[in-house]
């Protein structure tokens, strides 16, 4: 287990609600999560699952109707629960970062790429001048393989992956120590997208940077996280060091996530296909959410009672997992209760 | 040198050096949309005029009849008919007109005093022009102000309360608002002046050059005639401002709200960027786009003359004067303000469009 110290940042039993029309919908449940110092966690799970909510609500950013109803976020030693709106602006952008999943849509297209990035430093750094904020915006911008020149330029005149680099330049732009990038390789094709990844490799490195990378694409998480947390119907369902979920994925909806990523040296045949589809958030099935899909699922246990989300029996500390069936004697759990 | 000439000028002078900076430093693309905007400007007010020309041959009744009245002989109408040219073959006519949009010398007008239509047109478009560009610019002020506030205040008492108001406003009648305005401060309680451009006792005191008569009033250093003149303006620029200003609030607002969705509002947010700019400058830079267009029209609508406004509170405007020479189909005098207009609007609309090209990086000519 990780001292709290290596720790940078720590969700702790949150929930986020959404108003909708069938009323109100959890769209994170009771998730905690911690990210370390210098990791890059990968947050994976399909459209939907919430993590994208939780993404945002760590950022305490307003999204439509949805309201954080519980749970704590400490960031650094504080909780952010506890700020004002105004500290809260504080940290964001500059030592909180975010990045958007579509770069065609995520800048301001009738401000110039070098005017995000001043402003954004002039935000949190008033005593700069104009002139030190170019300079620096010029700096990063080259530094991330863009010509300085085109920090003139408006963000149509811009590729997607350029985009996607001046997203990144904006969250370093005051060395955010936490970069929440949610989904910012999906509207990029796969070379760009393989570059953004090594890019972001590098910068971890060079600017110590902690990621939170938010992903639907499992691909991009084997190519670049420590870490993987695996979330479904807005509970997080298993969580662990990348090469062992990937080795031995302990959760069979992970397992199941695996085993339907295409595979050219493993030439089975037909791709695996998950059996169902997501439940309706607003009336999640009881018990483990994922039992009406699960081939493991046990009659007795899975269909009426949640499963902690917990390290499983023999494992460190580090692994945690949401199923009953690392979970030491189910069927006690289920008489006993 | 005519007032009107020199209201041209006035205007005129600055918008070429604009356009001619914007055409210098423009793209190419830009500079052959302008060209070919002028261009076309030529045979749209060339069939705009034509169109009236015709159009008021066709209507019934003419200028003579309707300027002698029943009472006229035949002889005199038949004299009268000659010395204006309606004798001519329409082909004349026609050519005649044509002729005097060329030279941009309009001939005069067929009824009230025969006077030259530029000496008309110099008294009634200064007059025109004094009240219109305040009351827009008024409208534009709330519109946006409002608007955007609305915007950031949705679904709050703030926004509903201007959201009716906006709705209430731009139902009501404009002679309505001007005659309870006129009621209440200028009669009630004294505060305004009701009707017509400036005191007719301080009037004759004013030596006129551009027939804006505040502008006339600051030259010549006539303090009287300034305030007269500024108080005369209140009501009526404050009655049009006020009812043009519910369109300009409800389509900042719905483009600020629409914009407002936009990922990189939440981006901007995401990077500490106060609400304020956040709403203000991004959101507005971004909806303002729309609300141009619609300054573009109204005042192009409005500079052929806000006529119940003008007629409520007696300003001698152009709205005023096209309805009268409509009514005495006073042929030269409607067809030279018609084809005026024309070409004004298409200058309107050009600068809007290029406006557009300065506001938004993306649009490309």
């Amino acid at each position: 287990m990780a001292t709290s110290s290596d720790i940078l940042y720590s969700v702790r039993n949150l929930t986020v609600e959404y108003e909708t029309r069938h009323g109100v919908v959890k769209g994170v449940d009771d998730v905690s999560l911690d990210i370390r110092r210098g990791e890059i966690l990968g947050l994976v799970g399909e459209s939907g699952s919430g993590k994208s909510t939780l993404g945002k609500a760590m950022m305490r950013l307003r999204n439509g109707s949805a309201r954080i109803t519980s749970g704590e976020l400490w960031f650094d030693g504080q909780n952010l629960m506890e700020l004002s709106e105004r500290q809260m602006r504080d940290l964001r952008g500059s030592r909180l970062g975010m990045v958007f999943q579509d770069p065609m849509t995520s800048l301001n297209p009738v401000q110039r790429i070098v005017e995000h990035l001043t402003e954004t430093m002039l935000t949190h750094e008033p005593e700069w001048t104009e002139e030190e904020a170019r300079a620096r915006a010029e700096e990063l911008v080259e530094r991330l393989g863009i010509r300085r020149e085109r920090v003139k330029d408006y963000p149509h005149q811009m590729s997607g992956g350029m985009r996607q680099r001046v997203m990144i330049a904006l969250a370093l732009a005051l060395n955010c120590d936490l970069v929440i990038a949610d989904e910012p390789t999906t509207s990029l094709d796969v070379i760009v997208e393989a570059k953004f990844l090594d890019l972001l490799k590098e910068l971890r490195d060079e600017f110590n940077l902690t990621i939170l990378l938010i992903t639907h694409n499992i691909g991009v998480v084997a190519e670049v996280a420590d870490r993987v947390a695996v979330m479904y119907a807005a509970k997080l369902v298993e969580i662990g060091d990348v090469n062992q979920v990937f080795e031995k994925p302990l959760h069979p909806y992970t397992e199941g996530l695996l085993k339907s990523v295409p595979n050219i040296e493993l030439d089975s045949g037909a791709l695996y296909k998950m059996e169902g589809s997501p439940p309706d958030l607003s009336s999640p099935p009881p018990g483990c959410r994922f039992h009406p899909r699960c081939p493991y699922m046990m009659e007795e246990v899975c269909p009426i009672y949640d499963p902690p989300f917990a390290p499983p029996e023999g494992a460190s500390e580090d692994t945690r997992v949401a199923c009953w069936l690392h979970h030491p004697h189910p069927q006690k759990v289920a008489i006993g209760a | 040198m005519s007032p009107l000439a020199l209201i041209f000028l006035i205007i005129g002078i600055p918008a070429l050096i604009g356009l001619a900076y914007i055409f210098v430093r423009g793209s190419a693309g830009l500079r052959r949309y302008i060209l070919t905007r002028i261009g076309l400007l030529i045979p749209m007010v060339f069939i705009l005029a034509s169109l009236v020309f015709f159009v008021m041959r066709v209507l019934p009744g003419d200028p003579v009849r309707s300027s002698l009245g029943p009472k006229g002989s035949a002889e005199t109408v038949a004299r009268m008919r000659e010395q204006l040219g309606l004798d001519d073959p329409l082909i004349v006519q026609y050519g005649r007109f044509l002729g005097d949009i060329v030279t941009l010398d309009f001939g005069n007008s067929l009824t009230g005093g025969r006077r030259p239509i530029i000496d008309e047109m110099s008294e009634r478009f200064p007059a025109t022009l004094e009240l219109v560009i305040p009351a827009a610019g008024l409208a534009l002020l709330i519109g946006i102000v409002g608007g955007t506030l609305a915007a950031a205040r949705r679904k709050r008492p703030f926004d509903y309360a201007l959201r009716l108001y906006s709705v209430v406003i731009y139902s009501i009648p404009v002679f309505w608002l001007g005659l309870i305005f006129q009621l209440v401060f200028g009669v009630r309680l004294g505060w305004t002046p009701i009707a017509g451009r400036i005191d007719p006792v301080i009037a004759t005191t004013l030596e006129r050059t551009t027939n804006i008569l505040w502008l006339d009033a600051i030259i010549t250093g006539n303090w009287a005639a300034l305030w007269s003149s500024l108080s005369h303006l209140v009501l009526p620029v404050v009655t049009l401002g006020l009812i043009l200003s519910g369109v300009f609030l409800r389509l900042t607002r719905v483009n600020v709200i629409e914009t407002l969705q936009m990922e990189y509002i939440g981006a901007a947010r995401a990077r500490g960027i106060r609400e304020r700019i956040v709403v203000g400058s991004h959101a507005l830079k971004n909806a303002i786009i729309p609300v141009i267009t619609l300054l573009g029209l109204q005042v192009a609508i409005l500079l052929a003359g806000a006529v119940l406004t003008e007629t409520v509170f007696s300003w001698p405007g152009m709205g005023q004067y096209l309805v009268q020479r409509i009514s005495s189909r006073d042929y030269t005098a409607v067809q030279s303000v018609i084809t005026m207009f024309a070409m004004l609007v298409a200058l309107i609309s050009l600068a809007v469009d290029i406006v557009y090209s300065l506001v938004d990086p993306r649009v490309r000519y």
